[in-house]
């Protein structure tokens, strides 16, 4: 497990332990990669951070269709495993979590605990505000910092 | 629904019974739920089922059949919990001093009959 901003280890650390998840992702509602567990490659992190985040906005927009609130949460069940994707906010702002999870684990679990960790990591996020320096001129060398924290590289 | 709560109420009648669900054994969610005053389900139904599979798969290793009822007895509270044969949990909570026999009986007859 690898985190960008190091609050996040203790919360992901527990919510990995308690639901048995084989991969998670935390990310930016722009698909920021904040914290990973189980992923090998950088590629497959980007990819599957910028599917989710996709996948997250084409649902706010079909909410928003429908005037509806923006749904909470997905889910896919696979043969093999399956997929959680959720939207919820911090006081650094909107993040999403996808977790993939096999069959030691289950829907009903992924979905408790990560609820939990979202309450843990609103108490120990940071109050001031994010910084948008990743929007900024040194873009390339902040996306290689955190890909080297992500894969320890 | 309505076959769901007149399931469920069976159980929920017997002495110590605080409250009765149903809940998907694979996915750990409830499927409905009866009398549930002061209980929160959904961590008691994903946690439980968690419990009887690791349980299932625990007796298949070690080459028995897999448990047809389950009986957690804590300080302050009893859980007890049935497999159905569709892949539903039949599940009650209550006070130590339930009455276990009865509520293993009424327990079985649900999901025996099937929902």
């Amino acid at each position: 497990m690898r985190a960008v901003e190091p609050w996040v280890e203790g919360p992901l650390a527990t919510f990995l332990d308690e639901s048995a998840a084989r991969l998670t992702l935390l990310m930016t509602s722009a698909g920021q990669v904040l914290a990973q567990h189980g992923f090998t490659r950088a590629f497959d992190v980007m990819s599957a951070a910028a599917l989710g985040a996709g996948i997250m906005a084409s649902t706010d927009e079909l909410a928003r269709l429908m005037d509806a609130p923006p749904f909470r949460a997905m889910a896919h069940q696979g043969v093999q495993h399956g997929l959680f994707l959720s939207g919820f906010d911090t006081p650094q702002g909107r993040w999403i979590g996808l977790v993939v999870f096999g069959p030691e684990s289950s829907l009903g679990l992924v979905q408790l605990f990560f609820e939990r960790l979202v309450v843990d990591l609103a108490m120990k996020a940071p109050t001031e505000a994010p910084s948008n320096r990743v929007l900024g001129s040194d873009f390339e060398d902040e996306l290689n910092a955190s890909l080297r924290t992500l894969f320890g590289q | 629904m309505q076959e769901f709560a007149t399931a469920l109420d069976s159980i929920t009648r017997v002495h110590g019974v605080r409250g009765a669900m149903l809940v998907s054994l694979s996915d750990g969610l409830v499927v409905a739920e009866s009398s549930m005053d002061g209980v929160d389900g959904v961590p008691v139904a994903a946690l439980t089922a968690s419990l009887a599979g690791r349980l299932r798969r625990t007796t298949e290793a070690a080459g028995r059949r897999p448990p047809t009822f389950i009986h957690l007895r804590a300080t302050t509270g009893t859980v007890l919990a049935v497999p159905s044969h569709d892949d539903l949990l039949v599940v009650a909570i209550g006070a130590p001093d339930i009455n276990v026999g009865l509520a293993r009986l009424e327990m079985l007859h649900v999901a025996e009959r099937g929902i």
